[in-house]
């Protein structure tokens, strides 16, 4: 066993793959998820990403990191990117990424910010806008490993057309019982929702989130203004800072 | 916005093209205030050159890491020790 984990590591240095559009779909205006073919992918743990790298034709490139959206199917990859306005990279990816085109990935990356359905302690996930991305790996690979590790989800989004993955969210998939979904909505709310949209606050956490003396995991995600709130808040509840991981990706974006 | 960092996670892919382990698991002992914590709870900044990564305690820079195009600078002096877990955890 220790020997085949080792010589594996050893044997193949984390190198650049050719990944190619198989399909897409789109989540919101401004967010798409790609479905990628990677030819040998190794498989990947809920919560890892890959970088992606893009060439241009006069050899210039760069590269930027995207969470893993789904469990390892195989050579399949899924990513959701949300287009950043004035982005390089982004923009790219979401609107002009076409079937077939390839671009590089290289991963699967980050061994830190991971769930792994042999875990049994409750979960608590909290994300802002596109942070949703490596914690629904989380829901899914729980699905499929048909875990009953109780999960909360509290997802942070502008507005209802905003949620990603939505009608996986909202009527309850085979093998999601015991996963729980709350929304804050920092713009605007959907008709009938009790409360005032606003960003996400102690009380938020406190009625989507569980005790501290639950000692669950807690996985943050988001943009680094909120990571930066809500990881606050929970140390603020009492949650020990070893059950906290995060997840920045960058600046605030709203 | 001053908070321009992401977690020491974004150092994953970087740091693989030198490491045969993943580094971020790592625990990471500071120079400057001897916090210990995962390599991927630092605060990295990715808008210097390179990639920058400071201590959530002291916000002294822990580990810097200059890629050329056929060499990587790996500055670890604000880093007392890493303490690198060698078998996957389950
Ligand atoms: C570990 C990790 C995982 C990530 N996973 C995902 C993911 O699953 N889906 C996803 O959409 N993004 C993800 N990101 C963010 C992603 O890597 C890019 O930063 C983002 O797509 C913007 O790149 P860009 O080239 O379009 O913008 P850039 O050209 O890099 O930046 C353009 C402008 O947008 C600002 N900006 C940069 N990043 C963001 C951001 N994330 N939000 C708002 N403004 C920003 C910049 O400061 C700049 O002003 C992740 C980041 C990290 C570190
Ligand atoms: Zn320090």
């Amino acid at each position: 066993m220790a020997r085949a984990a080792v010589s594996g590591r050893l044997t193949r240095r984390l190198s650049w793959r050719v990944a190619r559009l198989v399909d897409y779909r789109d989540e919101t205006p401004t967010a798409r998820t790609l479905l990628l073919d990677v030819a040998g992918w190794p498989g990947h743990s809920a919560g890892q990403h890959v970088d992606v790298r893009l060439t241009a034709a006069d050899g210039y490139s760069t590269q930027r990191s995207y969470s893993l959206a789904a469990p390892a199917d195989g050579d399949r990859l899924e990513l959701t990117v949300q287009r950043v306005p004035d982005g390089e990279v982004s923009p790219y990816l979401t609107e002009v990424y076409s079937v077939g085109d390839p671009v590089e990935v290289r991963g699967p990356i980050g061994g830190w910010f991971v769930w792994r359905p042999t875990k049994t302690e409750p979960v608590l996930l909290i994300a802002g806008g596109s942070g949703i991305v490596p914690l629904m790996a989380m829901v899914r690979a729980r699905r499929t490993a048909r875990s009953r590790t109780p999960f909360r989800l509290l997802y942070s989004v502008r507005s209802p057309a905003d949620v990603y993955y939505a009608r996986e969210l909202a009527r309850p998939t085979r093998g999601d019982d015991g996963l729980d979904v709350t929304y804050v909505y920092t713009r605007s709310a959907p008709q009938g929702w009790s409360g005032k949209p606003g960003r996400i606050g102690i009380a938020d956490i406190n009625r989507g989130g569980w005790p501290p003396e639950f000692e669950p995991s807690c996985f943050v995600c988001g943009p680094t203004g909120f990571v930066e709130t809500a990881a606050d808040i929970l140390l603020a509840l009492g949650h020990a800072p070893g059950r906290i991981k995060t997840e920045r990706f960058g600046p605030s974006g709203g | 916005m001053t908070q321009r960092y992401v977690d020491g996670n974004a150092l994953a892919g970087p740091l693989a093209e030198v490491f045969a382990v993943d580094v971020t698991a790592a625990v990471e002992r500071c120079v400057g205030c001897g916090r210990t914590g995962p390599v991927a709870a630092l605060r990295v900044y990715q808008q210097a050159p390179g990639l920058v990564a400071r201590c959530p305690g002291c916000d002294g820079v822990v580990l810097r890491l200059v890629r050329g195009p056929d060499t990587a600078w790996l500055d670890l002096k604000g880093t007392m020790s890493l303490q690198i877990p060698l078998v996957a955890s389950g």
